[in-house]
C-alpha cells in the first residue's frame, strides 16, 4: 500500500510548531507571529481550523472576562473564585497570569468582529454572571481561525498527529512531531525548535449516558480525543491532577448549557416536587468537606453532589424551571440563542419531545466524566509559571513550558489553571506563543535533531492497524468479529466500560476505591496490550485508532492519579469509598505523575500548592 | 441519524467532507453523494449543514432519545452577517429566530505582522501584543515576587 511506502514522507521544518487549531492553538499562532516576524510558524490540525476544536459549534458566552476597564473585577478576585471552585487546589500563578491578560484578548475579539452583547443601561458588555459576558457566538471559531490563518506561515489541515519526536542528543528535549494525512495517508514529519501542544482534552474516556447513535451527543466534543495528554505524557513530561475529572450538570441528553438560564434569566433548579434541595443538604456536605462547604459561590462539584443525593433519594427528575422566567419575547430569544449558538442538539431535543421552555420545565442530569484543563477542572501538564510572580519552585525558565525542554502547552494541555474557557485558552496560547519565541531566539545555533531510528520505528507503528486489518480480514467471511483484531470502536467501548465500572463513572454513581481501581488497572493493562491489534479498514479508522491510543494513555493517567490521592477531594466529581472525606492534612497538594519511556514505569508524587493570593 | 444527506439535493461537491470536525461526512462511491459514516461520532454541530451550498444536509435527532417528526433547519448568510433558524416541533409548532454572527467584513482582520514591530527588549517583559492599550487599563497587574521561604 502506498500509505506505508517509505518514500511517501513529507518533511516540514519550522521554528515553532503549534499542534491543534482550537482556541489555544490559534492564540499561540497569533502571538508567536507578533513577536517572531521572521520565524516559520506552522499550525497543524486534525480537522479543518475553520470549524475545529471545542468551539467549532459556536458559543453563547465568554466565560472568562475581568472587565478591569470598568473596575468590575481584578485578576486576584478571579484566582480566589477558581481556587474556591477547585476546593483549594489550583496553580494560582498560572490563573493570575491568564486573568491579567484576558481582557486584551476579548477586546481584540470584539475588534475582529465578534458581536458581544451590550447592557443598554451602562453600555458595558452584558454580564451573564460575575465572570461571563454574553455573545452572539455562532461564528466565534471562524473569526478566530481567520486571525490564526493570517499569522501562520503554513496551516496543515487533516493531519492526525500521533507522536511527539524527541531530540537525538538530549533525551528530555522535544524535536517535533509525527502524523499522517487523513485524506491520502502521507506521513508528515514536523521538525521544530519549539512545539506548543494545544490539542484537545478528553471526551469518550468514560462510558457516555447514551450508548447507541446518541453516543455522539456528549457534552465535550467527540473529537476531543485526549491528544493533549496522550501526546505529552509519553514524552516523560510531568502531569498533574489527572484525577480531577469533571462532571457537568446540564440539560438532559442534549447537554445544553445552564449558565444563561440560571445566572442571567434566574431560572430555579428544583427536584421533581419543586423544592430547592441544595440548601437542605448543606449540613451533610459540611460533614464531608468541612470549611469548603462555606465557599461562595458553592463549588461546582458540591452542587453536583447535592443533585446526585437528590436523585439517589428518588426525588428526581431534577428540573430547570424555565417556564417561570420567560415572560418576554426578548428573554425567550436569549434562552433559544443560548442553545442555537453552541448546542443545537438541545433545540433538537426540545422540538422532538414537544418541550416549549415557556410552558414547561426541562430535565437536568449529571454527565459522564471528562478530562480537561481548560474548563472548570485542572488536569494537564506541570508547567513553568510567569517569571515575575511565580514561586521559585513553579518556574524553570520559560512560561508555559512543560518539564520537557522546548515543549510548551496551552488550553487543555496545561494543568492547574482551570476556568480558562475560550478566552482564557486563547490567552494561554498567547502566553505560550510569546514564550516559545523567546526560547527559539535563545536557542540560536543549537537546534534539536530528529532521531532517525525513532522515526523508522514509529513509521511502522503508525500504519500497523491498516496491516492488521488487511491480513486479519482474510481469516473471516464478513462482519465485525475477527479473532486477530478489534476495531477502534470496539476498543473504545472496552475502554469506556472499564473506566465507567472501576474508575468512577455513571454506573457506580461516580464511586470507586482502591480494590476497584486495581482491578480496573489489570483490565486496562490488557487493553493497552491489545492496542497492538487494532484493525483499521481505512484512513478514517486509522485516525480513530490513534485517537483511541491517546484516550487509553490518558485513562491510565486518570486511574493512577485517582489511586494515588487517598481522599475524596471533589465529591460530585468522584468518590473514593475507602476515603470518603476531604483530608487537608495529607492531601492539600497536587498529585503528579511521570511516565518513564525507557522502563515503562510511572512515578507518582505530591507537589506543593502555594497560595500567593490572600 | 444525526446528520443525513437528501439524495435529490446533494451534488457531491464535498464541502461537508472538507469542514466536518469529526471527519464523518464521506462521499458514497456508488451514488457520488455525501453521507454520515459514523452517526455515533456526530455532535450535531451543524458545521456541514451550514456549509452545504445545496441545503442538502439535515438533522434527525439521535434515535436514543429524540422522537420523530421534528426539524431544526438553518440558513447562514455570511455576507449579511446573520444566521436564521426554523424549528418545527413534533406537534407542528414552529419557532423562528435570527441572530447576528459578525460585525466586520470577512477577511478584514489585521494580521499581527501589520502592526509596528515590538521593541526587541520587550520580548523579556510580561506584556503581550497590544498591551497595555488593549487591556483598557494603564498597567498590566502584577504580584509581589515571593521567595521560597514565604510560600
Amino acid at each position: 500500500m502506498s500509505q506505508r511506502s517509505s518514500k511517501n514522507i513529507k518533511f516540514v521544518d519550522a521554528d515553532i510548531l503549534v499542534i491543534g487549531g482550537g482556541f489555544g492553538g490559534c492564540g499561540a499562532t497569533y502571538e508567536s507571529r507578533y513577536w517572531g516576524r521572521d520565524l516559520k510558524i506552522v499550525l497543524v490540525e486534525k480537522a479543518n481550523i475553520e470549524r475545529s476544536g471545542a468551539v467549532s459549534h459556536g458559543l453563547s458566552a465568554i466565560n472568562c472576562y475581568m472587565g478591569m476597564q470598568w473596575g468590575e473585577n481584578q485578576p486576584a478576585d478571579f484566582v480566589r473564585y477558581a481556587r474556591g471552585d477547585l476546593m483549594g487546589l489550583v496553580r494560582e500563578d498560572l490563573i493570575f497570569d491568564i486573568a491579567r491578560h484576558v481582557d486584551s484578548t476579548v477586546h481584540k475579539f470584539e475588534e475582529w468582529g465578534l458581536p458581544i452583547m451590550k447592557d443598554p443601561k451602562t453600555g458595558r458588555y452584558l454580564r451573564e454572571g460575575k465572570w461571563q459576558v454574553m455573545i452572539h457566538g455562532e461564528s466565534y471559531k471562524p473569526i478566530i481561525a481567520e486571525a490564526a490563518r493570517k499569522s501562520a506561515s503554513e496551516v496543515y489541515n487533516r493531519i492526525m498527529v500521533t507522536h511527539l519526536l524527541m531530540d537525538k542528543t538530549r533525551p528530555n528535549r522535544v524535536a517535533g512531531a509525527l502524523g499522517f494525512n487523513v485524506r491520502d495517508g502521507q506521513l508528515h514529519v514536523f521538525r521544530a525548535k519549539a512545539v506548543i501542544v494545544a490539542a484537545g482534552g478528553a471526551s469518550h474516556v468514560f462510558r457516555p449516558r447514551s450508548v447507541g447513535e446518541g453516543a455522539g451527543k456528549t457534552w465535550y466534543a467527540p473529537w476531543s480525543s485526549a491528544s493533549a495528554y496522550g501526546l505529552v505524557l509519553r514524552t516523560g513530561a510531568k502531569m498533574i491532577q489527572m484525577e480531577n475529572r469533571i462532571v457537568l450538570a446540564r440539560f438532559k441528553d442534549g447537554y445544553g448549557p445552564v449558565g444563561a438560564w440560571s445566572l442571567l434569566l434566574k431560572a430555579q433548579t428544583t427536584n421533581a416536587y419543586g423544592e430547592n434541595y441544595e440548601a437542605a443538604r448543606l449540613d451533610e456536605i459540611k460533614s464531608l468537606v468541612g470549611k469548603y462547604a462555606e465557599t461562595t459561590p458553592l463549588p461546582t462539584c458540591l452542587r453536583n453532589h447535592a443533585m446526585l443525593q437528590e436523585v439517589k433519594a428518588g426525588n428526581g427528575p431534577i428540573y430547570m424551571q424555565t417556564q417561570q422566567v420567560l415572560d418576554t419575547k426578548e428573554k425567550e430569544n436569549t434562552g433559544w440563542e443560548d442553545f442555537l449558538d453552541m448546542t443545537v442538539g438541545q433545540a433538537v431535543v426540545w422540538a422532538s419531545q414537544n418541550i416549549d421552555p415557556k410552558e414547561k420545565p426541562s430535565e437536568l442530569t449529571t454527565s459522564e466524566p471528562y478530562v480537561m484543563g481548560s474548563h472548570a477542572t485542572c488536569s494537564g501538564a506541570w508547567a513553568s509559571g510567569p517569571e515575575d510572580c511565580a514561586p521559585a519552585d513553579y518556574q524553570w525558565g520559560y512560561n508555559r513550558m512543560t518539564t520537557v525542554e522546548g515543549l510548551f502547552g496551552a488550553g487543555d494541555t496545561i494543568g492547574g489553571s482551570a476556568h480558562k474557557f475560550s478566552s482564557g485558552s486563547f490567552t494561554e496560547g498567547r502566553i505560550a506563543g510569546k514564550s516559545a519565541v523567546k526560547y527559539v531566539r535563545e536557542l540560536a545555533g543549537n537546534p534539536p535533531q530528529v532521531d532517525e531510528a525513532q522515526l523508522t520505528m514509529l513509521q511502522q507503528e503508525i500504519f500497523k492497524p491498516l496491516e492488521n486489518f488487511e491480513i486479519g480480514r482474510n481469516e473471516i467471511v464478513a462482519g465485525s468479529v475477527a479473532p486477530s483484531y478489534i476495531s477502534p470502536l470496539q476498543g473504545l467501548q472496552r475502554l469506556e466500560k472499564i473506566m465507567d465500572e472501576y474508575v468512577g463513572g455513571i454506573s457506580t454513581f461516580y464511586m470507586t476505591s482502591e480494590p476497584m481501581l486495581n482491578r480496573g488497572l489489570e483490565l486496562l493493562t490488557m487493553l493497552k496490550e491489545d492496542l497492538d491489534h487494532i484493525g483499521a479498514e481505512d484512513l478514517h479508522q486509522l485516525q480513530r485508532a490513534w485517537e483511541l491510543h491517546h484516550r487509553v494513555w490518558t485513562a491510565e493517567a486518570v486511574l493512577r492519579h485517582t489511586l494515588y490521592r487517598q481522599e475524596t477531594r471533589w465529591p460530585g466529581y468522584y468518590y473514593r469509598g475507602d476515603f470518603p472525606k476531604l483530608d487537608d492534612a495529607d492531601w492539600h497538594a497536587f498529585t503528579a505523575s511521570q511516565y518513564d519511556v525507557k522502563t515503562g514505569e510511572w512515578t507518582m508524587s505530591k507537589l506543593p500548592v502555594h497560595h500567593i493570593i490572600e | 441519524m444525526p446528520t443525513f444527506t437528501y439524495m435529490t439535493r446533494c451534488d457531491g461537491c464535498g464541502e461537508c467532507v472538507d469542514i466536518c470536525p469529526s471527519d464523518i461526512m464521506h462521499i458514497d462511491p456508488v451514488y457520488r453523494r455525501s453521507y454520515n459514516v459514523e452517526p455515533n461520532f456526530c455532535w450535531e454541530c451543524y458545521s456541514c449543514v451550514k456549509a452545504c451550498p445545496q441545503h442538502a444536509i439535515d438533522v434527525r435527532g439521535f434515535a436514543d432519545f429524540a422522537p420523530l417528526g421534528h426539524s431544526v433547519r438553518v440558513l447562514r448568510e455570511e455576507k449579511m452577517g446573520t444566521i436564521s433558524w426554523k424549528i418545527r416541533y413534533r406537534d407542528g409548532r414552529v419557532k423562528e429566530f435570527t441572530f447576528p454572527i459578525r460585525t466586520t467584513p470577512w477577511g478584514s482582520i489585521k494580521p499581527p505582522s501589520d502592526y509596528a514591530a515590538p521593541d526587541a527588549n520587550a520580548l523579556g517583559s510580561q506584556m503581550l501584543a497590544h498591551e497595555p492599550t488593549a487591556l483598557g487599563v494603564e498597567m498590566l497587574p502584577t504580584l509581589p515576587v515571593l521567595d521560597k521561604k514565604e510560600v
